[in-house]
Order: C-alpha cells, then sequence, then structure tokens
C-alpha cells in the first residue's frame, strides 16, 4: 500500500498555544493494517496531535510525514491532496448544520469526484448503509441523535475512500451500548480496509478492543507506547494509575 | 508625589499596551484574511451553487426588512419636510426634496444598517459557531478551502446585493412618500415622480447607490472575519455576532462620509 512509506511518521513535534506547552517532542509512527490508539488525560494535546496530523494546525517544531512526505513545506493545493487520503471522524461529528445527513456525506464526492449524480446517490446511499443510517439521509443533522451524527460522519470520513483515518474521541458521550456499535463499526471498517488509523479517546476498554497498539500521552510526550500487555507490565506509577481508573 | 505619578504612568503604561497590541493583532489579521480571501477568491473552482444560496439569504431574505426600513423613511421625510416646508410656503420642492433625500443618502445608508445588522448578525453567528464545532476544520480537513466555500461566496453575496436592496428601499420610501403626501395634499404618483425626478441627474443617482457595494463589502468582510476567528464557545459566539453588527455599522458610517466626499468631488 502506498510504496513502503510508512503511513504516519511524527517526529520530535512540540506544540505550544501561548505559554502553555501541549506537545513536548512526540514521536509516533503507524503502519498500513495498524490501529494506534492514543490515550492520556484531558488536555494532553491528543486532539492537537490529530490536528497536527491533517495540517489544522502548524507545528512549532518536528515533522509530520503522511506516506513518506514531510507536510511542513507543502502548499495548500499538495496539502490538499493529501486530506483528500485521510478521513477525520471529529469529535462531535462536526456535521455541516445546513446540509442534510446525505448532502454530508456527498459533500466531498461533489468536490473531488467526477462522479455524476446518480453515482454520487448511490455511493451515499452505500456508504450510509454501512453505517446503519440509510433511511435517514434526508434528515438535518439536528434531528438525529449524537451516536447518529457520529455513525453520519463516519460515512463521511470514509467517502473517498481514505488509506488514512483518524478519529478523535469516537465514543466520548455516548451510551456503552451506542459507544460498543461505534467501536464495532470502526474495527470492521479497519478489517474491509486495511487504513493505518489513529483513534484519540479515553475508553481504555474501547482502545484495547480496538487497537493493535496504544499510546499513553502525559505531559507532552508518549510515556509508554505498546501492546496493552505491554502497559498493563509497566512500573510506572501513572500509567498504572491510568489503567486502574479506566478499566 | 513624583513616585506616585510615576507610578500611576506605569499602571495606564500597562493597561493600554495589551489593548493597542491587540488592536495591532487586529488589523494585522485582517489584513492576512483579506489576502487570503482575494486569493480564494479569484482562483479557480469557484462555487457557484453557495453564491446563489447565500444571493437568496443576503438578497431576497432581507428584502421584506429593508423595503420596510425604505418605506418607513419615506414616510418620515415626507411628515418633517411638510411641516417644515408648509411654514415657507415651499411644499411643491417636497417631491423633489423626498426623492432627492432617499436616493442619494438615506436609502443607501438605511440599507446599509439593516443588512449590517441582519445580515452582519447572521453570517457572524452562523460561522462562529461552525468554528466553535469544527465544521471549519471539517470542511478544511475534506481538502476544501473554507476562504472559497464560506467567505468569498458571503462577501460577494453582500457586495452584489446590497445596490439592488438599496433600489428596492429607494422604490419603496418614494411609494410611501407619495402616499403620506397625497393624504394632506392629493397629488397622482406620476405628477409626483416627475416633479421629483426633475432635477434628479445621472450622478445623483448611480454612485450613491453603487457605493452601497462598498457597504456590502464591509458587512460581508467584518462579520465573515469576525465569525471565522470565534474563539470560547457559545459566549464567543454570541461576541462575534455582535462584534460583526457593530464593527460593520460603524465601518458603514465611516466609509459613507469618505464616499459622500468622493462622489461629490468625483461626479459634481
Amino acid at each position: 500500500m502506498e510504496g513502503h512509506a510508512p503511513a504516519i511518521v511524527v517526529e520530535g513535534l512540540r506544540k505550544s498555544f501561548g505559554p502553555q506547552r501541549v506537545l513536548n517532542g512526540v514521536n509516533l509512527r503507524v503502519e498500513y493494517g495498524e490501529t494506534l490508539s492514543v490515550l492520556g488525560r484531558s488536555g494532553t494535546g491528543k486532539s492537537v496531535l490529530l490536528k497536527l496530523i491533517v495540517g489544522l494546525l502548524k507545528p512549532d517544531a518536528g515533522s509530520i510525514a503522511i506516506q513518506g512526505r514531510d507536510i511542513a513545506g507543502l502548499s495548500l493545493d499538495q496539502l490538499n491532496g493529501i486530506r483528500k487520503k485521510i478521513g477525520f471522524l471529529f469529535q462531535q461529528a462536526a456535521l455541516y448544520d445546513s446540509l442534510t445527513v446525505g448532502e454530508n456525506v456527498a459533500f466531498p464526492l461533489k468536490r473531488h469526484t467526477s462522479m455524476s449524480a446518480a453515482e454520487r446517490r448511490d455511493r451515499v446511499r452505500e456508504l450510509l448503509k454501512q453505517v446503519g443510517m440509510e433511511e435517514h439521509q434526508g434528515k438535518m443533522p439536528s434531528q438525529i441523535s449524537g451516536g447518529m451524527q457520529k455513525r453520519v460522519g463516519l460515512a463521511r470520513a470514509l467517502a473517498l475512500d481514505p488509506n488514512i483515518l483518524l478519529f478523535d474521541e469516537p465514543t466520548t458521550g455516548l451510551d456503552p451500548i451506542t459507544a460498543g456499535e461505534i467501536e464495532e463499526l470502526i474495527l470492521r471498517m479497519q478489517e474491509q480496509r486495511r487504513a493505518a488509523s489513529i483513534v484519540v479517546t479515553h475508553d481504555l476498554h474501547g482502545a484495547k478492543t480496538i487497537s493493535d497498539r496504544l499510546a499513553l500521552v502525559h505531559e507532552g510526550n508518549v510515556l509508554i507506547e505498546g501492546a496493552f500487555e505491554d502497559l498493563e507490565s509497566s512500573q510506572d506509577e501513572f500509567v498504572s494509575r491510568f489503567l486502574r481508573q479506566g478499566s | 508625589m513624583q513616585s506616585a505619578l510615576a507610578k500611576l504612568n506605569s499602571r495606564l503604561a500597562d493597561f493600554e499596551a495589551p489593548k493597542a497590541l491587540s488592536l495591532f493583532e487586529w488589523f494585522g489579521e485582517l489584513g492576512n484574511f483579506c489576502a487570503r480571501l482575494a486569493k480564494a477568491a479569484i482562483s479557480p473552482p469557484y462555487e457557484g451553487r453557495e453564491l446563489v444560496r447565500q444571493l437568496d439569504e443576503v438578497g431576497s431574505k432581507s428584502l421584506p426588512l429593508v423595503a420596510l426600513a425604505g418605506a418607513a423613511t419615506g414616510v418620515v421625510l415626507s411628515l418633517q419636510t411638510y411641516a417644515s416646508f408648509s411654514r415657507f410656503g415651499a411644499q411643491s420642492l417636497l417631491p423633489a426634496v423626498i426623492v432627492h433625500s432617499l436616493v442619494e443618502e438615506s436609502g443607501p445608508i438605511v440599507t446599509g444598517l439593516i443588512v449590517a445588522g441582519r445580515v452582519g448578525a447572521g453570517i457572524g453567528a452562523e460561522l462562529g459557531s461552525m468554528r466553535v464545532t469544527e465544521q471549519i476544520d471539517a470542511i478544511e480537513a475534506s481538502a476544501v478551502n473554507p476562504y472559497k466555500y464560506l467567505v468569498a461566496t458571503r462577501v460577494q453575496a453582500c457586495i452584489l446585493m446590497l445596490p439592488l436592496l438599496t433600489l428596492a428601499a429607494d422604490a419603496c420610501g418614494i411609494l410611501m412618500g407619495w402616499l403620506t403626501n397625497t393624504l394632506t395634499e392629493p397629488t397622482s404618483l406620476q405628477l409626483f415622480l416627475e416633479a421629483g425626478t426633475k432635477t434628479l441627474t445621472f450622478n445623483d443617482f448611480l454612485p450613491p447607490t453603487l457605493k452601497t457595494a462598498v457597504f456590502g463589502l464591509i458587512v460581508g468582510l467584518i462579520a465573515c472575519f469576525q465569525g471565522m476567528r470565534t474563539r470560547g464557545g457559545t459566549e464567543g459566539v454570541g461576541r462575534a455576532a455582535t462584534s460583526s453588527v457593530v464593527l460593520s455599522s460603524l465601518g458603514i458610517v465611516l466609509a459613507d462620509v469618505l464616499l459622500v466626499r468622493l462622489i461629490l468631488v468625483f461626479f459634481p
């Protein structure tokens, strides 16, 4: 997939907002077919990390390479070329509230593909069917629940067939059943697509279910990275406390 | 005494410095915003559908309010000028005064301020809410330029629609001015219009109407700018809406001073 370059390589990433240093030299690497969950306390810069990867924020120092290309020196057109290969599910789904569910999913298709209106309709229907939202196509985002909005957000993120997926707290604020459904959906998508995924989450149980590796961010840095068992066997006091409180 | 003055001076400096700095920052950000907007507006692809939607939003939906404001201005002008002119027996000048006043100044400024209130608040709140709910980030992450899709279309719609809305305000104002006048001194509409437009030249009509395109630019630009830089949840959205209205209204009034002077110089 995309040659031999890893999907995402983050090296020495630093980001501050005013006097507050959020990321302080983060290193990460995600290969195709792999899911990495990024865990950590609130306000530790996990969502900032995703926004840096997709180029919504600029890092103060360090590099981010997507499919072997450093995104720092890219023009907007070049960056948009890379963004088309990335599907991003936002924390609150971020559906466009002036568009219907169907129009939300069709939004990237309209702009980046040469599909006819009929082809686009079929593709939207297929995507919404995958997330179980086919019959809600004509509704406005305000008329559906938070869990449904996340499903639609997922369908929109998958519209351009991306091979990199970024999920920002996909289950936060959802009841356990809906959260489980979203996790299942992410797992299914991951199996079908063999994409490289980063999931930012607080949900330790969900992270264990859907990821191959976990990274725990603390004080702007990755404190520990590895399989769930590696975290469990860690002697670090913060890691033990995080696992204890999260389980 | 001297040390107390020095202390006071230093306190004043502490108080003024951040304010001055944030004002410079605001203008700097606005300049940067304008550059990004200009680049997005002139480079293809163009967002035709969104532009049409915005033309409807700014134009058709503002029309009733603008027409009502224009009509009210016409009534007030008619009542006020009749009361003053009748003292000097100059009622025959009434149609010309109403028409000139509406076409040259009242119509454009009333339309500008009404649109600043309705559309400015709407754009500021809409974009602000899209910013805080990450919808603008989602547009950017979908490889779509939000300056092209959201900002350029709204600014263009404001520029194109303001002169047309001004014509509507002028027409309603003149019509209601005649109606009010005819209740006290019955005159036919044709006669009223003939008397009103007899001294009206091309230079009296076109430049003041077209200057409202500048008002449109001010409303669209400031409202989009304030909306796009919204921070801090629903409170921030409220602030964006309020500041959009206040700053664009202020901008319109100040621009009007300059534009009236320029029009008098170039179209005497």
